[in-house]
Formats: structure tokens, C-alpha cells, sequence
């Protein structure tokens, strides 16, 4: 990799108050840090932990996820819901040995643009210095160990006949059940 | 005609797993007489070099159960993969990881020091750590290296199937030996157990209300189960509702709640953050302090979430753990 | 799920929008990128997506090169995501099989390097691709429209929405917290810049409104609950007790004049507190419905405590001199109790305007310390003839020698009190110019007062407005470009003896100076009413940081809420004059009648639906749904959803613990396919 790394920050943005406030700070041409990439859903009660997880384990160093103030929410309370997943979402992100910094959740009206650039200006730099989080670069670290003997093995057993090829380090869930 | 060849393998397991293929009673009697057991070092003597010696995939399937934590387990589970036409992840530990995949929320470093030498039954004055290599009165003792990460069968080697379960049912054993014999094998890759959550098995399912809002969460050693009424209608976590059925509810019969040992169904990615997302998600309080404050309840989210599944999570392991090199 | 797969052809079209996105954003790169990724089949930029030749080519290119997805990097979907999927339906393909990739708004406008953005329009287009491999067709759901319609706020606003759906022959609940309608409005004297008599045009309107059969009309009464959704709302109003049955009264207003209270004594609210009522009155004469109330906090035939349920204790200590007045009629019910009401309508107005600047916080300007230092609005009174002086602008406080009331000299009017102010507020209130020019030829023409604005800038935007500045010039009224500082008592010299002094600096002259008037008025600024929070929240719609509603769109859409059937109109929205609000009410009331003659609506089929075989009955998604959408089947001990119910939140689908929910165009799989997207490397 020779381009000099700048963080990749995946948010999930609700349909009705932080979507509609991204696009009024686009409409007001504000200006913010490139670096992050917007998924939209209707709801932050849409956000599953395994999207938030997915995407650090995919290579974002950060995510955030942006819905309505409380007592806001176009469909009366799905900011609780995620407000609810995002406490014990912390702590095990913690217990993980992830960063706290990393994930974030705001609660951003239809109305404030602005509070769209504040925050990702203000994450993307909190996550420039924490550095990346590179887990797919983990990833390939942690299985090297496991490469050395395979080699050994196969060139042993090169001598004896063929092999069947070892399947792919991860295999996705979704390939288990067909 | 040759009676099919079957092997069974231990890797980093407890050897529940190998107890409940004893556990088929006299049903073991027929699978005996259907198949030729050609490796099970539990229960007979084989050594490595038979195994080499076999052809390649002149093994019909092997049960292969525990993690993979060592390079011994490795090149066992690459040989047998080779002499296998079905490789088989018997249990919680090969397919997901199991109990000791919740070694990944430790360095290596950390296990073997507190092991060796910070452990508090532990005499070993000199601090000695097993070495790969040893020589003492002329005998040389070769040991297998143990890796920073410990890993389910298939971030190993190519798996066909999986039994979960820790341990898996005879039940379930059985109907996978039927399938097998009978040719009956389900698509590549599948769980051979049903894919849908085990409230849907389970006696006490009819107890919980439709209106659940959580204001406390308890262990199952800070409260007298009700016997009858559903885990969570207590406040007590029960995995239930994130984990495959297939066991019969057999912790919940015997009034324990569900850990999650069967894994999730196969719609899901990571049993720990379905069953977080689910629970959360249906507390009572609405303030960040209420909120805290029920979900400290829950004082362990890894283990908790994840006492089967850490090493197939998507994170696999905690992240910031060092890696250190393979001499101990 | 072994059906065999149709091969993927993906086409992808990048929009220049001109030099929106162009200028920062190297369309060309993006469409050569995307044109390696896997299933594309092609890849193009183009200037103008949106327009006509733009969606022909989507539509010719399906004909022509078989795609089965389309994919448009443009501008926000919340904008153009109908349109291109008119245009995908319209070449013949599921307009689901389609998605929006905002490249745009959150993009090019945002960024100021074009290497970055386009990498990041690069990223965002490959997760679309990505994620529109997974998409299924899907069939619009068609939502029946009720064809009532609830229109909150009798002010000017709600009367003319409420009239134009009438005469469109819909049948209007129009729902007025306090007794009366006529909002703001009925207060004014004249309105500006015509100097129309407000009454005069205002009370045929109200009447018409009492009057109207397609219109029920139900003051006094709040909605206290809304339920449902576009088409289908169920509200509940609670019509608080008048103490007189409004069907029998008929407006005689004997039982007033016959009150034991042989004079009116309590602060009068029509009339800003400036004139008196008894505790049986009707809020002023052109009062629509014509029908007294009875205030039981003052009425002696009411205890001072109340009943369990909240209402007052009936007493007998008084003779009731009103039943007797009242005879035969038996209007007066002093047993009458608050009552819940329930309607259906399909579509709600929201017309609930605002209330003014509360002078008081501004302590530099006296109110509520110097008796002569008025409100606009009690201005406004004060020089209506049927106010409680009788159009008689007299001081609050000093005599004349003979000892008869005293009228002002010279009069000061403060613009901006509680506008364009960040101890304040920060907006513009829009009327206070014209309104204090207003009052200003008023009061000279009622007083010969010499009259002093004081103003920070002249607003005067508005047919007709600058002509009406240029009269009140003409006319000798003095303007002042300069903040006040402050109004005091404290005089300097012998001539602000006995007068309010008002401090400000002559921006003009560069100077400060002090200016000895006999009386000050206060141009009180608009402001949210104090409980917009709890409507907003009733209508589930949004507000401001400012607090007023939020329109869905301030250009495109500017009386349609963010919830499909709510409209609003006037104040409520921001503040406006009248011939705006008027035009907004017009324009609401069209937006409602475009619901009901269409007859239904088409709703993003973004529904949840629960997989039958797998769900396990687990019961966990079920407290979870705000509209009772997931039932429990007890026969199949299994959940499912009533998607007619189900608004697509996902919020049960993010929390099955098993996965068994699938959420229609956000499924599981189109958001991991996004995730990856975004995040793959080149």
C-alpha cells in the first residue's frame, strides 16, 4: 500500500432526520472530511450490531450511526431501540479491544446540516489519531501462522499424491447453507 | 463389499463430543456393523502412520470435533481432509469454536504466563514452559507449537458438514449417520440440524409474553428458575432465540437457559450481535442511565453472547492482541 | 433455492449534473471504474440524468442491451429516486430492480478535493452495484384514502384550508383550541398594506366556516392522540367543557348581562388582559360559534376544588341569574364534563401558528415595568373599535389636568423585539415592519401623535409594501436605523420629565440620542407556540433547531411534512403574513385534495415480512413494532406481520435474534453487500 492511509468511516444514516440533514449540508455546501461513506436506512432501528461489525471487520476504522433525537423518531421510538443495542454495543467493542472513539452514535435532525460536518469532521480526526484498525490486515496476520505448516504438509505429502486444496480462511456464513 | 471406513479425531476439545458417540447406546451397534471404524484414538489404538498410509479419500467421513489450536490439530485435520471424502465438524468446538475459542480474548503470552506461572495451584518454581523441543537423558520429546489464535475446522481445511452441539445429540449423530449411509446428504456446507431457533422446540415457549420489556437482567445463579416459565420473562438471558433448535431443548428441560451452543441459524452472521440486538432492543428504559443500568446485567457481554461462537464471530478474536512468534 | 440465476447486466449511468457534480467529481473515471466491476454491462456518464434524453437512454439501453438493474449515480435519492425508477418501470423493468447512488449532496457539494471524491464516488457506486445484484421485484402497495380531512387551528390559515375543501365538497373537521376561531387575525385592527378592515374580511369567512355543511367545527377542543398513517388516521379530539351546550345556545348573550356579576371583572385574553369579562362571556362579538362559555375558575356557582377526574366541583352558593336569563333554551350545563372524541380522516392540516415574543425577556425595554411600554398586539386592541377602549388609544398610566385619560404625543415603535437577536431569536419575524408601519398611521390617525420607528433594517418585500413605506415617509413618521438600548424613566432634562425615554443610537447620524416619548411600542417578534413539541410529536412530524415545523422540502415540497398526509400552513411552518399564510392554506388544502381524488396513494414497498418455516416464535420482534404490526399466530405459534400496518422501519428486522425477518429493499444481504462495497479496496 502506498497511498497514505486516511480513515474509512462507514455510516449508517437513517431515512428521515440525519439523511435529510447530510443532504441540507450538501444543499448548503458545507464542507467536510471526505472519508465518509453513507449506507442509508430508514431507521437507526434498522442497525443490526453485525452491520456495525461487518464493516470493521471489512476495513471501516470507524462507524457511525445517525437517527433521530429521542422522542423524535419518524416511527416513534426507533432511536431507543438502537440507543438500547449501542450500550452493551460498546462494551463489548471494548472487551473486543476496540476503541470507543471508533464507534459512534449521534442523533442528528432533518435540520441540522451542520451537525453532520461537525461530527464527521470531528470523528474522522479522533480515528486519524487513533490510527487504522486495518481488520482485514489482522485478519491475514493471524492466519499466517497457520500457512507455514501447510506448506510443510503439502510438500510432504507432495510425494504421496494429490491433496484436495485447502477451501478459502474464511468462509462466509451465508455459503454454509445453501 | 468392503464396509464403509469411518474416523473420528479429537482436536482442542473437552471430549464430550466423543462421549455422546457412545452415547448412541445400542445404536452404536448398528452403525458399527454398517461401517469399518478406522481411526478413533479414544477408544483404539491407530497411530499416524496408518492414517498416512491410507489412500487418499478412502476415509468415507470423518467426525473430526474440537477447535484448532495446534499445529498437531492442524496436520491432523489437513491429513484427514485428504484422506476423507466428507469431512464432518462434529460439535461446537470444530464448528464454531466452542469453550476454548474464549482463549481469543487472550495473547498467547498471557495464557502461558498465567498458566505456568501466575496460576495459584500452580508449583513451578522455575517457571518452566513446555518447549517444542527437549532433551533430557538422551530422550527427545517433540511437542506441537501452540498458535496465538484458536480456530474452528473450517478456517483450517475444507469442512462439508457440521453436527453441532456441545456436545452434539445422539440424535442427531445418528440421523447424520443415516443420511451418510443412506445417501441422503443435504447441499455442501450444511448445518445437519434444523434451521430455526430453538423456542421453537422448547416447552416453556408458550410462557413468554408478546409484551417483554427487560428492567433487569439476572444469572441463572442469582435467582430460582421458575420451572416452567420462559428464561427471558424472568430476565434471565437465554440464548434460545439466536440458536439453532436440533438438541431437543435439553438445557431448558433440565431449567437452565440456553448458552448458544448450537450456533446461529444460517441466516446470521454472528450469533452474539443478533441476540445483543435482540435483547437490547426490547429493555424497558429509554435513558442512556436506565439503560446502563438494566444492561449490567449482563457483566460479560463476550462471554456471554459469544461461549461457543468467538472464534466464527466476525471478529474472531479480540483485535489489539499481539501476535508473537512460534517458539514458546 | 436452486432456480437458476438470470445472468446479471447491470447498467450504470453517471449523472455531471451539469457542473454540480462534475466540477468535483471525475464522472468519466467513475464510469470506466464501474465498468470493470462484475455484472455491469455498461457503464456511462451522462450530462443530465434526469432529464427527458436522459431517462430515454435508460429506457433504450434495457431494450436494447438486455440490463435487469439499473444503477444512477447522481443526486439524493430523496429527490429523483421516483424518477428513475419511472424511467426503469418505463423500460420495461421491475422499478425496484433499481437503485440511487447520492453522489451529489453528499458528495461533490461537500468535499473540496476532486481526487477524494471521486474516490468516494467510486466506493459509493461500487456498493450500489454490489447491492443491486440482490435486488427483487416488487409490486407498489396502494394505500385506500379516507376522504375526511382533519385541519388543526381555526386561525386564518386552518379557515381557509378548511373553507377551500368544503367548497370542494370534502367534509372538514376543523378542530380550534380556544372558543372562538379566528386566530391571530380577529385581534388586528386593519392589515397591511391596504388597511382593510381585518373584521371585514375575516368575520364573513368565519361565518361561512360555522355555517358550512361539509365542515364540522369543534372549538374549544384539542387532539390529543393520532393514529394510523396516510389515508387512514385515526385522531382523538378532546372537546373541553364550555358549561353551555353550544346546539342550544344561541348567542342572545342575556345570561351575560344577567351575570350576578353586574360588572365585567376579569382580564379579558381576546383582549390582551386590556379589557374585562365575567365569568359567563363570549371571547368578542363576531365570536364563531355565537356561544358563551362559563370559566369555572371564576363562576361562583363552581367550588375551588375539583372532582377526581379533574373537573370542578359543582357548588349552589350562586343564584344562577344566567340559567334563569337563559329560560326555555336550557343552554347552561354546569354538569358538562371534558369529552373524547373520535374521527378517521385520511389526511391532517396542521395550522397551528404561533405565539409572539414574550416582551418580558427583553427587560431593557420596560414591558411589564412602565405601564405605558405596549405590545403590538395590545396595540392592536387598543386601536380596534370594538376593543376595550373602543378604538380610543388611551395611556395606561397618567391624566390629563381635567383628570380625563391621557393621550400620547409622540409614540415610539422598537422594531425587532425578539427578532434577528441571538440572545433572542435569530430569524426574521417577516411581519414586525409592515406591522409597525401599520400601527404607526394608526396611531398617528387616531392620536396625531408623533410618531418614531425605530428600526435595523426596513423589510418591506411585498406587493405593494415599499409603496406603503414611502406613504408612511410621506406622511412624517420618523424612521430611526438603530437598535434601542434602552427605554427608562430617568430623565435627563426638564422635556422627559413624566415621559419614557428611548436610547438608541442613530446609526444613520452617528449618534446616540435620547427620545422622550409618551409611549412605547414594542414590535414582538413570532415565535413557535410554546407546546409545538408535544404537536409535532402527536403529528410525528419535524421541527427545526428553531422550532418551527419542518416542511419536507423548503422548495419542492413546502407544505408537505416528512409524514405522507400531513400538510401544513401558516405560522406554524414559519412566520409569514397573511396573503402567504392564505396562499400556503390554498396550497395545503390542494395537497389534501390531490390524496382524496386520486383516491389512494402508492407506499414504498419497504415493508417487513416474517419468514414463515423459520421463525421460531420466539415473541422478541413483537414489542418492538410502534404499530402493532407483528402479531402472534397461537394457532402456528409463530409471529407475523399485517404489512398493511408494517411502515418499514426494519426495526424488527435488525432485531430478529434469528434472522427470520426479511425487510423489503434494506434485506440483510443488499446492506452486507453495501458495507462491503464501500469499504473494498482497489
Amino acid at each position: 500500500m502506498t497511498k497514505e492511509w486516511t480513515p474509512r468511516i462507514v455510516a449508517f444514516f437513517c431515512n428521515w432526520c440525519t439523511y435529510t440533514a447530510a443532504d441540507l449540508a450538501g444543499v448548503s455546501r458545507l464542507k467536510y472530511a471526505s472519508n465518509v461513506r453513507v449506507i442509508r436506512l430508514m431507521c437507526s432501528g434498522r442497525v443490526d450490531p453485525q452491520f456495525v461489525l461487518e464493516a470493521l471487520a471489512k476495513g471501516a476504522d470507524g462507524v457511525l450511526i445517525g437517527g433521530c433525537h429521542p422522542g423524535d423518531c419518524h416511527y416513534v421510538e426507533g432511536n431507543y431501540k438502537m440507543l438500547r443495542r449501542f450500550e452493551l454495543l460498546k462494551r463489548l467493542l471494548a472487551d473486543m479491544g476496540i476503541e470507543e472513539r471508533r464507534v459512534r452514535l449521534e442523533w442528528i435532525s432533518a435540520a441540522e446540516g451542520e451537525k453532520v460536518k461537525t461530527v464527521i469532521n470531528e470523528m474522522t480526526e479522533q480515528i486519524k489519531k487513533l490510527g487504522p484498525l486495518g481488520m482485514p490486515q489482522k485478519f491475514e496476520t493471524w492466519d499466517k501462522e497457520i500457512e507455514h505448516l501447510a506448506v510443510e504438509v503439502q510438500a510432504r505429502d507432495a510425494a504421496q499424491g494429490p491433496c484436495p486444496t485447502r477451501a478459502a480462511q474464511l468462509k462466509p456464513m451465508e455459503a454454509v447453507h445453501a | 463389499m468392503p464396509k464403509p471406513k469411518v474416523a473420528f479425531y479429537w482436536c482442542a476439545s473437552c471430549g464430550g463430543c466423543e462421549e455422546t458417540v457412545v452415547d448412541l447406546a445400542e445404536d452404536i451397534l448398528g452403525v458399527v456393523e454398517k461401517v469399518d471404524i478406522v481411526l478413533w484414538p479414544v477408544a483404539m489404538d491407530f497411530k499416524y502412520k496408518d492414517v498416512a498410509a491410507m489412500p487418499d479419500k478412502s476415509i468415507v467421513a470423518t467426525l473430526l470435533n474440537g477447535a484448532i489450536r495446534t499445529s498437531e490439530q492442524e496436520e491432523l485435520a489437513v491429513l484427514l481432509r485428504r484422506k476423507s471424502q466428507y469431512l464432518i465438524a462434529y460439535g461446537a468446538c470444530a464448528q464454531l469454536g466452542g469453550i476454548p475459542a474464549l482463549a481469543n480474548q487472550f495473547s498467547r503470552e498471557q495464557i502461558l504466563k498465567f498458566n505456568y506461572e501466575d496460576c495459584p495451584a500452580l508449583v513451578n518454581e522455575k517457571k518452566t514452559r513446555p518447549q517444542i523441543h527437549f532433551e533430557e537423558a538422551g530422550r527427545a520429546p517433540h511437542l506441537p507449537e501452540f498458535r496465538n489464535v484458536v480456530r474452528t475446522l473450517d478456517q483450517v481445511v475444507d469442512v462439508d458438514f457440521y453436527i453441532p452441539g456441545c456436545p452434539p445429540t445422539p440424535k442427531l449423530t445418528k440421523a447424520a449417520f443415516d443420511a451418510l449411509l443412506g445417501g441422503k446428504l443435504p447441499p455442501k456446507g450444511s448445518v445437519l440440524a434444523p434451521d430455526i431457533a430453538l423456542c421453537d422446540e422448547c416447552e416453556r415457549k408458550a410462557t413468554k409474553p408478546t409484551n417483554v420489556a427487560f428492567t433487569e437482567f439476572k444469572r441463572p445463579h442469582q435467582a430460582l428458575a421458575d420451572p416452567t416459565k420462559c428464561f427471558l420473562a424472568q430476565g434471565m438471558v437465554c440464548m434460545g432465540p439466536a440458536t439453532r433448535s436440533g438438541c431437543g431443548a435439553a438445557c431448558t428441560s433440565g431449567n437452565m437457559p440456553c448458552t448458544g451452543c448450537f450456533g446461529p441459524t444460517s441466516r446470521v452472521r454472528d450469533q452474539g450481535a443478533k441476540i445483543l440486538s435482540s435483547l437490547c432492543a426490547n429493555v424497558e428504559a429509554k435513558d442512556e442511565e436506565g439503560i446502563r443500568k438494566t444492561l449490567a446485567g449482563i457483566p460479560d457481554p463476550v462471554g456471554t453472547f459469544y461461549r461457543y461462537g468467538l472464534a466464527k464471530s466476525i471478529l474472531r478474536r479480540k483485535v489489539d492482541l499481539a501476535m508473537t512468534g512460534n517458539g514458546h | 433455492m436452486s432456480a437458476k440465476k438470470e445472468e446479471l447486466r447491470i447498467g450504470f449511468y453517471v449523472c455531471h449534473c451539469g457542473h454540480n457534480i462534475a466540477a468535483m467529481v471525475d464522472c468519466a473515471v467513475v464510469a470506466r471504474y464501474v465498468e470493470t466491476l462484475p455484472g455491469v454491462a455498461l457503464s456511462r456518464d451522462y450530462k443530465y440524468m434526469c432529464s427527458d434524453p436522459g431517462q430515454e437512454l435508460i429506457q433504450q439501453d434495457i431494450r436494447e442491451h438486455r440490463l435487469n438493474r439499473v444503477v444512477v449515480a447522481s443526486c439524493s435519492p430523496l429527490l429523483h429516486e421516483h424518477t428513475f425508477r419511472g424511467a426503469v418501470e418505463a423500460g420495461g423493468l421491475n422499478p425496484f430492480y433499481f437503485h440511487m447512488v447520492n453522489i451529489r449532496e453528499h458528495d461533490s457539494w461537500v468535499h473540496t478535493d476532486r481526487g477524494e471524491a471521486t474516490e468516494k464516488a467510486k466506493a459509493l457506486a461500487r456498493a450500489a452495484i454490489q447491492r443491486v445484484a440482490h435486488h427483487k421485484a416488487l409490486e407498489i402497495k396502494k394505500v385506500e384514502i379516507h376522504p375526511d380531512v382533519l385541519v388543526v387551528g381555526g386561525g386564518i390559515a386552518g379557515i381557509h384550508a378548511a373553507m377551500t375543501l368544503a367548497n370542494a365538497g370534502k367534509k372538514v373537521y376543523l378542530v380550534e383550541r380556544e372558543p372562538s376561531i379566528g386566530g391571530h387575525m380577529a385581534k388586528f385592527d386593519k392589515t397591511f398594506p391596504t388597511l382593510d378592515c381585518a373584521a371585514c374580511i375575516l368575520t364573513p369567512k368565519m361565518s361561512e366556516v360555522g355555517s358550512h355543511p361539509n365542515i364540522t367545527l369543534w372549538t374549544y377542543s384539542e387532539v390529543t392522540k393520532v393514529d394510523g398513517f396516510v389515508g387512514n388516521y385515526t385522531v382523538q379530539v378532546k372537546r373541553k367543557a364550555r358549561y353551555v351546550n353550544e346546539d342550544l345556545c344561541t348567542g342572545c348573550q342575556d345570561c351575560i348581562s344577567h351575570c350576578v356579576f353586574k360588572e365585567p371583572k376579569f382580564a379579558d385574553d381576546f383582549n390582551e388582559g386590556l379589557g374585562k369579562r365575567k365569568p359567563i362571556f363570549i371571547p368578542f362579538p363576531q365570536a364563531t360559534p355565537q356561544a358563551v362559555l362559563i370559566d369555572p375558575e371564576v363562576c361562583l356557582n363552581f367550588k375551588r376544588n375539583k372532582n377526581p377526574d379533574g373537573s370542578p366541583v359543582v357548588g349552589d352558593k350562586c343564584k344562577k341569574t344566567c340559567v334563569e336569563a337563559c329560560g326555555e333554551k336550557h343552554a347552561i350545563d354546569f354538569t358538562q364534563k371534558d369529552t373524547l372524541q373520535e374521527v378517521k380522516v385520511g389526511s391532517i392540516i396542521v395550522c397551528t401558528g404561533f405565539k409572539t415574543y414574550d416582551a418580558g425577556r427583553s427587560p431593557a425595554y420596560g414591558y411589564g415595568n412602565y405601564k405605558n411600554v405596549y405590545t403590538a398586539l395590545e396595540v392592536e386592541r387598543l386601536v380596534n373599535a370594538s376593543g376595550p377602549t373602543g378604538g380610543e388609544v388611551i395611556l395606561r398610566e397618567g391624566k390629563n389636568a381635567d383628570g380625563s385619560p391621557k393621550t400620547p404625543k409622540s409614540i415610539g415603535i422598537i422594531h425587532c423585539v425578539g427578532s434577528r437577536d441571538k440572545k433572542t431569536n435569530l430569524w426574521c419575524s417577516r411581519v414586525c415592519c409592515m406591522y409597525s408601519m401599520k400601527l404607526a398611521h394608526l396611531l398617528r390617525e387616531h392620536t396625531g401623535a408623533e410618531m418614531y420607528n425605530f428600526y435595523i433594517d426596513m423589510r418591506t418585500p411585498g406587493k405593494g409594501y415599499e409603496e406603503f413605506y414611502n406613504k408612511l415617509l410621506e406622511e412624517g413618521t420618523h424612521f430611526i436605523r438603530g437598535r434601542v438600548g434602552e427605554v427608562t424613566d430617568w430623565a435627563m432634562t426638564p422635556e422627559e420629565e413624566g415621559r419614557l425615554v428611548i436610547r438608541v443610537e442613530d446609526t444613520l447620524a452617528g449618534v446616540v440620542r435620547r427620545i422622550p416619548v409618551d409611549m412605547v411600542v414594542l414590535a414582538t417578534g413570532l415565535e413557535p407556540q410554546a407546546d409545538a413539541g408535544e404537536v409535532r410529536r402527536l403529528f410525528n412530524m419535524s421541527c427545526g433547531g428553531d422550532g418551527w415545523f419542518l416542511e419536507r422540502h423548503p422548495k419542492l415540497a413546502p407544505v408537505s411534512t416528512f409524514t405522507d398526509g400531513v400538510f401544513l400552513a401558516g405560522c406554524c411552518q414559519g412566520p409569514k403574513d397573511i396573503p402567504d399564510t392564505v396562499a400556503q392554506a390554498g396550497a395545503a388544502a390542494a395537497e389534501a385534495l390531490v390524496l382524496i381524488d386520486k383516491g389512494y396513494i402508492e407506499q414504498e414497498p419497504n415493508t417487513a415480512h416474517i419468514l414463515e418455516d423459520e421463525c421460531s416464535g420466539c415473541k422478541s420482534c413483537i414489542p418492538l413494532c410502534p404499530y402493532t404490526a407483528i402479531l402472534f399466530d397461537e394457532g402456528r405459534k409463530k409471529a407475523y406481520i399485517n404489512e398493511a400496518l408494517c411502515k418499514g422501519c426494519g426495526t424488527c428486522v435488525g432485531s430478529c435474534p434469528s434472522a427470520s425477518i426479511v425487510q423489503n429493499l434494506f434485506d440483510d444481504q443488499e446492506i452486507f453487500s453495501e458495507i462491503e462495497g464501500v469499504l473494498a479496496y482497489d
